[in-house]
């Protein structure tokens, strides 16, 4: 299942400045709710997105309860040179998605 | 004293008008009156959540299913091409039942007697990713329901609902899309009621959603009983919905508030 999309600009100039959007299938179960029987339904929300570029870290961020469901995290980074980015949710019940993509700097 | 009475007069005027149809020249959909922000991520498809279920859809697609094994694909093509336009000529008539099926009963149709599968529950992810699928293939293409001598008697059904006054509020359809829209319920805008876009991911349930969930949600809202999810009058109010939309630009999986 195609659980997450990525928009990374295939290419770009050296310096420019890119925007990355990103958004994943996810239910972001808070844990305050309850079923109509009064069980608490237990929290399943994704706990931390990481995305790396070649390796280093360019962004981070941890996710709490109050984030919508299929969250949709938008951030910039620099072009330094060709690579990959690569994208990791992680979260409650051993939730891990991995995603990468390519971009070219010219 | 004298002004709350006229206050309540108007009231009384406004809640009573039985409301002419809306005019095609000002038709609008939901698109077209809800916010930039919004309408800037129902066009990007790569922040239309509702593309999630699109991508999960187009898996499904080419599975096998069933006792059969057979994939929708294997019958029906590629869908680029094969389902292109198809969702917006829905509810159609099914020979078999004698009267409109939606796009949903539709698949579970194909589901049961072709894939030899069980038919998937109503809301359910597969369900809601196939016919977003489909839907997705008629996107900028105008609604157009075939009405035929067959046709006529359900989609006269489908009016009689939109026009009675149903629940505890005693409201009819109309009431508030006809006579009222383009005016505030609270804190939201009331729209005309086109169902251009379902399957559509609505943020307020943070998930895709039918066309059947929502007339649900505004029969709960005037404290009516809603009608079972595939219930003949949720078909017959579909068909008419489609009808009074037709021309309509279809801009499915669209988002809502």
């Amino acid at each position: 299942m195609a659980s997450a999309l990525i928009n990374v600009p295939p290419k770009a100039k050296r310096g420019e400045i890119i925007e990355i959007k990103t958004l994943i299938s996810h239910v972001m179960e808070t844990g305050f709710r309850h079923t109509q029987l009064g069980a608490v339904i237990p929290r399943n929300i994704i706990r931390r997105f990481v995305c790396t570029y070649n390796g280093t870290e360019v962004f981070r961020a941890d996710l709490y309860p109050a984030i919508s469901a299929n969250p949709f995290i938008v951030f910039s980074t620099v072009a330094t040179e060709s690579g990959t980015l690569s994208f990791q949710w992680t979260g409650d019940n051993g939730f891990s998605v991995t995603e990468s993509a390519d971009i070219t700097v010219e | 004293m004298r002004r709350l009475c006229a206050v309540l007069l108007l009231l009384v005027v406004v809640a009573s008008t039985v409301a002419a149809e809306i005019a095609p020249a000002d038709r609008r959909s939901g698109y077209d009156i809800m916010g930039r922000e919004l309408r800037a991520m129902q066009d990007d498809d790569t922040a239309n959540p509702g593309m999630l279920w699109v991508l999960e859809g187009a898996t499904l697609w080419k599975r096998g299913a069933g006792t059969a094994g057979r994939a929708c694909a294997d019958c029906h093509g590629e869908a680029t091409t094969g389902m292109k336009g198809v969702a917006a000529h829905y509810p159609a008539f099914d020979a078999a039942k004698q009267r409109p099926v939606s796009l949903e009963q539709r698949i579970n149709i194909c589901r049961v007697d072709r894939q030899q599968a069980p038919a998937l529950p109503y809301e359910s992810r597969e369900l809601l990713a196939l016919s977003a699928y489909v839907a997705r293939q008629s996107r900028g293409l105008p609604i157009a329901v075939t009405i035929d001598d067959r046709m006529q008697p359900f989609l006269d059904a489908g009016r009689a609902i939109y026009e009675r006054r149903q629940g505890q509020l005693n409201l009819a359809c109309g009431q508030c899309h006809d006579a009222n829209w383009g005016r505030q319920l609270a804190g939201s805008v009331i729209p005309q009621a086109h169902p251009t876009g379902y399957p559509l991911y609505r943020l307020e349930w943070q998930s895709l959603g039918s066309l059947q969930r929502r007339l649900r949600g505004c029969l709960f809202g005037i404290r009516a009983e809603p009608y079972d999810y595939g219930a003949p009058e949720l078909v017959d109010l579909e068909l008419y919905l489609m009808w009074r939309a037709r021309g309509m630009t279809m801009d499915a999986p669209a988002v809502r508030p």
